[in-house]
């Protein structure tokens, strides 16, 4: 098994800490993985993208031009990563402010509008964790224990409280995920 | 009179009321005579034997006249590039906090390329002693203007005299970093007469004293001649230097230990 | 229980050093490496194993404590980024013409000037055929991964003990910035001052009667001695080509093709191979692990096997140099670089080995 992944959005959308915890969820599971930012400005509220490879075998190149799974929070992403999705491949999108939509006939989409499900609920701050509910609902690589070991891992001990509400919000993506082309 | 001491009736240990220190070495001096360098140098060796610190001494060397200080100084020496002996200092010091560590740079060393090496050595408080010997001019390289040339003064790069409104004006580091709170004594003294070298070797005794009880860095100026850069004999060197760089760069501590 | 991570290259290299047993660490904050020194403050290495930790006011102030520090014999380093390291080149230098042994780390980005802040090797010549003034090379080593980064400053600090000489962790912001799984292993010891008395009688740790007294200098204003200083130096660079080479061949035994890369390009390439190889392509990937000392005889040897080889680099071309230094004419070597911080892609590469070689 090997997936390679693209996650995109906005700084501050949580698009880094999503691939982080994906990435700690995966070595818990005993994967090789690696997790690959694109850094510098996007700290400061531009646009931020992070490769993360989830694989049983030595990770190649951990820098990528297609990906199995793209996960597409903005437009900006939506205009970048959406031809470099491979053929058959998984496309899932918060539709909040995308205008325009996917296009492609080749792939499976799918879409989780997490920012609205989170706000509805009370967990605006993990509307990123929703997304990747969404995204382990259609790849299920991961098992729910190692993502709870994935949360231990990735964030601070005093952060640990926050757990639950983390957990909650994966099992809501995984709720609220709709499949909008999926090829047979 | 009876009889003339000869030689070797003079030269008995019961007579003996001076003698070169011990660790200074026996190369010989390279310096000019007539220069401070080496009265400067020995009041720090015989310093560091009278304290018994040569075992525990780590000396740096600069870029400038003293570039081969380490020839002449008998303890463990570190060449530095030019102006970055603070920085040195720094790392073996950080490295060895029980060690006596010193500098002993010029005023281009020190005061212009080594500037910001100097400042911040000086504002973290390093446990380390400066000796920084100013003679207002590039003695090494064949006598060109130095950031402490005084105003009108004419060098090799400053042939009608230093035109303070093109070439700035002197700079006195030693009141910059008395400002700085690292520094815990700063003095300034001179090496042209037997007054002058006493006040210093008390100078150089206080800056090791201070740096074996870590109270920061200790900062000793030698305003003194460079007769050759100067184009002057010794003697007119020294009156020159009271006359024109005293009034500038007046002599006496500067900042000293609260009681 | 082995104990493996998820960390950058940044912070893998500076958990490597304080396990390496290093004793001093003096830097300056430039991105993409300042994870290093603030990895090394969050850790309190003073508390941890009585490593030095400090923030320089200048790059080059930094090199210059790492010069003093190492001219006493201590395991010290530092870390930059490009327009650091040029700062650094002085120092570096001096260290050359003292011997002194020290690691330095470049994650390497995209130049000239203050250029970007994303990946890049275009620092390759600076940092293989000397940089500073004089005649002197430093060992380069060139991490491909996460794990490369721990386990260089290991290795380095060995080398650099070795031969007396600085060693150079050549990466580059991918490397640096990137999260992959780090094994690490125990933490060695650092050497006490005695230790250090006894192992380096040449570092000034203080004249005491039994010994004449160190003295740590690059000047001889004699020529004649000079030049001895010199032909020794060069001496020991020739042991070292003798020596210290590392790298990798990855699918090279079968190899028609062959792709020459390091750093985060031979990642690149190794998928590269994989992709190449789904295609019918035999091809495969050298990766330099030093690139002082350069693979010569292997590439030579490779030369003689294979029809072509591509030179995969973030650069106008630098290690190509070598690589046809090396192949001496017996095979055609051609170059592909993207510059300015952008990253080739796999199928980019597959492309350019097929348009130079195969579909002629």
């Amino acid at each position: 098994m090997t997936e390679e992944i693209i996650i995109a959005g906005f700084g501050g959308q949580g698009v880094l800490s999503m691939g982080k915890i994906l990435a700690y969820s995966g070595m818990m599971q005993n994967k090789e993985v690696s997790w690959f930012p694109s850094y510098g400005p996007e700290m400061r509220g531009g646009t931020a993208n992070v490769t993360v490879i989830l694989s049983d075998e030595r990770i190649s190149s951990p820098i990528l031009n297609k990906f199995d799974t793209a996960i597409i929070l903005n437009q900006q992403s939506m205009d970048k990563f959406e031809p470099s999705v491979k053929p058959g491949g998984v496309l899932i999108y918060d539709p909040n402010g995308i205008v325009h939509h996917p296009t492609r006939t080749d792939i499976n989409i799918y879409t989780i509008e997490a920012a609205d499900e989170a706000a509805k609920v009370g967990l605006a701050k993990v509307f990123n964790m929703f997304v990747l509910g969404a995204f382990l609902k259609i790849k299920p690589i991961i098992d729910d224990e190692y993502i709870h070991k994935g949360l231990e891992k990735s964030l601070p001990v005093r952060r640990h409280n926050l757990i639950p509400e983390n957990e909650k919000a994966i099992a809501g993506g995984k709720k609220c995920v709709k499949p909008v082309q999926v090829l047979s | 009179m009876d009889h003339i001491l000869t030689r070797d009736e003079v030269t008995v240990p019961e007579n003996l009321v001076y003698s070169r220190t011990c660790l200074l070495t026996d190369n010989a001096l390279s310096y000019c005579p007539g220069c401070g360098h080496g009265t400067a140098h020995r009041l720090i060796m015989e310093t560091i034997e009278e304290m018994g610190l040569q075992a525990d001494t780590i000396g740096v060397a600069p870029v400038g006249c003293s570039v081969l200080a380490y020839d002449f100084m008998d303890i463990d020496m570190q060449q530095a590039a030019h102006g970055r002996a603070p920085a040195v200092a720094t790392g073996i010091k950080r490295l060895y906090p029980h060690k006596t560590v010193f500098t002993y740079q010029g005023d281009g060393d020190l005061a212009a390329i080594g500037t910001g090496e100097t400042l911040h050595a000086c504002n973290r408080g390093e446990n380390i002693a400066i000796f920084f010997v100013n003679n207002g001019i590039y003695g090494m390289t064949g006598g060109q203007m130095a950031p402490t040339t005084l105003p009108g003064m004419k060098t090799a790069t400053s042939p009608f005299g230093r035109d303070t409104a093109s070439m700035g004006f002197p700079l006195k580091m030693t009141e910059l970093i008395a400002q700085l709170p690292g520094t815990y004594y700063v003095t300034r003294q001179a090496v042209h007469t037997p007054a002058a070298v006493r006040k210093t070797k008390k100078a150089v005794e206080k800056a090791f004293q201070y740096q074996k009880l870590n109270k920061g860095l200790c900062f000793v100026e030698i305003v003194s001649n460079c007769n050759s850069g100067w184009k002057m004999t010794p003697l007119e060197s020294n009156k020159w230097m009271e006359e024109n760089m005293f009034p500038y760069f007046p002599l006496g501590d500067i900042k000293l230990p609260k009681p | 229980m082995k104990d493996i991570r998820l960390m950058k290259g940044n912070e893998a290299i500076a958990e490597g050093v304080i396990r390496a047993g290093c004793d001093g660490y003096f830097g300056y904050p430039i991105t993409p490496q300042s994870e290093v020194l603030e990895y090394l403050m969050a850790t309190n290495t003073e508390k941890r194993t009585g490593m030095v930790t400090l923030q320089a006011e200048s790059e080059i102030a930094s090199i210059h404590m790492v010069y003093g520090g190492a001219g006493a014999g201590k395991r010290v380093m530092t870390s930059s980024s490009s327009p650091g390291i040029s700062l650094m080149q002085e120092g570096i230098s001096f260290m050359a013409g003292t011997e002194l042994p020290c690691l330095l780390l470049n994650v390497v980005r995209g130049g000239p000037g203050l250029g970007t802040i994303q990946p890049s090797q275009s620092d390759y010549f600076q940092a293989v055929k000397g940089g500073g003034h004089g005649d002197y090379k430093m060992i380069v080593l060139a991490p491909a991964s996460v794990q490369e980064m721990y386990d260089f400053a290991k290795l380095g600090f060995e080398l650099a003990f070795k031969h007396r000489i600085q060693v150079m962790v050549l990466s580059d912001g991918a490397i640096g910035q990137m999260m992959e799984k780090v094994e690490l292993d125990e933490q060695l010891p650092r050497l006490t001052d005695e230790e250090i008395v006894k192992k380096y009688p040449w570092a000034t740790t203080g004249k005491t009667p039994d010994r004449p007294r160190n003295i740590i200098t690059s000047l001889d204003l004699n020529p004649v001695k000079q030049e001895i200083i010199n032909i020794n130096l060069q001496k020991k660079f020739k042991h070292i080509e003798e020596t210290e080479v590392r790298f990798e061949r990855i699918e090279c035994d079968d190899a028609e093709y062959l792709f020459v890369a390091y750093g985060s390009s031979a990642r690149v390439c190794q998928k590269a191979v994989q992709l190449g190889r789904a295609r019918g392509i035999k091809v495969g990937l050298l990766r330099p692990i030093t690139l002082f000392p350069y693979p010569v005889e292997e590439v030579a040897k490779l030369a003689k096997q294979v029809k072509g080889m591509l030179a995969i680099e973030m650069s106008a071309g630098q290690m190509v140099e070598d690589v046809r230094l090396a192949v001496n004419g017996v095979v055609p070597v051609a170059h592909y670089g993207r510059l300015g911080g952008i990253l080739p892609a796999p199928d980019e590469v597959i492309h350019e080995l097929e348009k130079n070689f195969i579909n002629k």
